[in-house]
């Protein structure tokens, strides 16, 4: 019955559905799963990273993480071909906005600038959603440390903690059960890791499979992303105790 | 002939304004305030062609409220000036404004600012500016009396300085200025400079 509405994005099913944008987010439950922690002096974003050969030239470019802006950065989950065209809208946003007030955009704004888009691709057109679900991380002056997340239909929420990608509904309830609201940047690192552990689906974690990002203020005052390296994650990973994968997901 | 002109002083940016409105010999009217109230917290003080001053200020002052209706907070001195100056940039090479504008503001991490942006898209930020013929007596004044900190006594007692100067010494002078004050507690009138009063109607 539903194969009457699937074959165009811009039309509703007699149930009141949008199927293509469920598709889509079905596709997006097959890939690489990302998580983001807010915390008081930071965001902390950690990604599943399912590109892994040896071949693969790592030194330079990450998988999960992306810099808007200055002072904001995202994860990506999904088909990362379309996540590309979306990244470099988001770029454009946030450039367009800083040539027209001399003013880093704020984070909401450029978010929902980006869902405006995503929107755009639900209504008319003709074309089919992006496959890729975002978190975003980020500071301004206005409202402090900020993460959000959105999905192909062009939602969008802040929150305080959120999973995308697969397992993101096991992740997102070891999150509730777990985050605290006085949470501490390095203690949102352990709780990512933690939660990421318990959900991937591999024998073992190390730094070749996870990616790790931050963003939070440097001591003068200027928002800093960091993507952590190889050498430091594998330290935290041990640290944390998180090297082996848990033997029962939440 | 269109004064204006504005100085930044202790927690408080003041702009003041001639109030004529003039079509070649004809005085249309002498109490036209050209000093819009572009937000809260900010003025906009423009001079130049009277029907681009009007739709450029006014579209500036929508597009300002808009931006707050939008995002539920209001653009920052420095973004609105900018805002301001990129509009004026944009429509230069295809169908320019020929507006002047003052734009004062106050905000709470930054206090009070004064920017000055001509016709031809170019800003500054300054700590006194002005436009027009008066500009050479007002700016000279303000030049000699001047200083950073200055209190709101201070500084009016230099705006009557100024606006003393241009009546004396500026050929055709406008009779009429009116004050425009903003400080942390808004953007409001402060006063009228008149000594050319419209004649009263008689009544019936």
């Amino acid at each position: 019955m539903s194969r009457r509405y699937d074959s165009r994005t811009t039309i509703f099913s007699p149930e009141g559905r949008l199927y293509q944008v469920e598709y889509a987010m079905e596709a997006i439950g097959n890939a690489g799963s990302a998580i983001g922690i807010l915390s008081k002096d930071g965001v902390v974003l950690v990604g599943e990273k399912k590109v892994t050969s040896k071949l693969l030239q790592t030194s330079s470019s990450t998988e999960k993480m992306y810099k808007i802006d200055d002072h904001v950065a995202c994860a990506v989950a999904g088909i990362m071909s379309d996540a590309n065209i979306l990244i470099n809208t988001a770029r454009v946003q946030a450039q367009r906005y800083t040539y027209a007030y001399q003013e880093p955009m704020p984070v909401e704004q450029l978010v929902q600038s980006l869902c405006d888009t995503k929107q755009g691709y639900t209504q008319f057109g003709g074309l089919r959603p992006f496959g890729v679900s975002f978190l975003f991380a980020g500071w301004e002056k206005n409202f402090g440390f900020q993460l959000y997340m959105s999905d192909p239909s062009g939602n969008y929420g802040g929150w305080k903690a959120g999973a995308i990608g697969a397992n993101n509904q096991a992740a997102q309830s070891i999150l509730k059960q777990d985050y605290k609201d006085d949470i501490t940047r390095e203690e949102a690192v352990q709780l990512a890791l933690k939660v990421l552990s318990k959900t991937m689906d591999s024998t073992s974690l190390t730094s070749e499979k996870i990616e790790l990002a931050e963003v939070f203020l440097s001591p003068s005052g200027k928002v800093k992303y960091e993507v952590c390296s190889p050498e430091a994650l594998n330290k935290l990973l041990v640290k944390f105790g998180v090297t082996q994968p848990a033997t029962d997901t939440a | 002939m269109e004064c204006v002109f504005g100085l930044v002083g202790n927690g408080f940016a003041i702009v003041v304004a001639d109030t004529s409105a003039v079509h070649s010999i004809l005085v249309h009217k002498s109490n036209e305030d050209k000093i819009m109230v572009l937000d809260s917290h900010k003025l906009i003080a423009a001079s130049g062609e009277p029907g681009d001053r009007v739709q450029f200020t006014e579209y500036i002052q929508k597009n300002v409220a808009l931006y707050q209706f939008r995002n539920g907070i209001p653009l920052t001195t420095a973004a609105a000036a900018n805002f301001t100056r990129g509009e004026l940039a944009t429509a230069l090479r295809k169908n320019p404004y020929f507006v002047n504008v003052l734009l004062a503001g106050y905000d709470k991490e930054t206090g009070p600012s004064l920017y000055y942006i001509d016709y031809i898209a170019t800003m500054h930020k300054v700590d006194k500016g002005a436009f027009g013929y008066g500009s050479y007596f007002s700016l000279s004044m303000m030049d000699r009396h001047y200083h950073s900190g200055m209190s709101v006594e201070e500084a009016i007692d230099l705006v009557d300085k100024c606006i003393m100067e241009i009546r004396s010494r500026l050929v055709v002078a406008p009779p009429n200025f009116v004050i425009k004050i903003v400080d942390k507690d808004g953007a409001r009138q402060y006063a009228w400079r008149e000594s050319v009063k419209d004649a009263p109607v008689p009544s019936a």
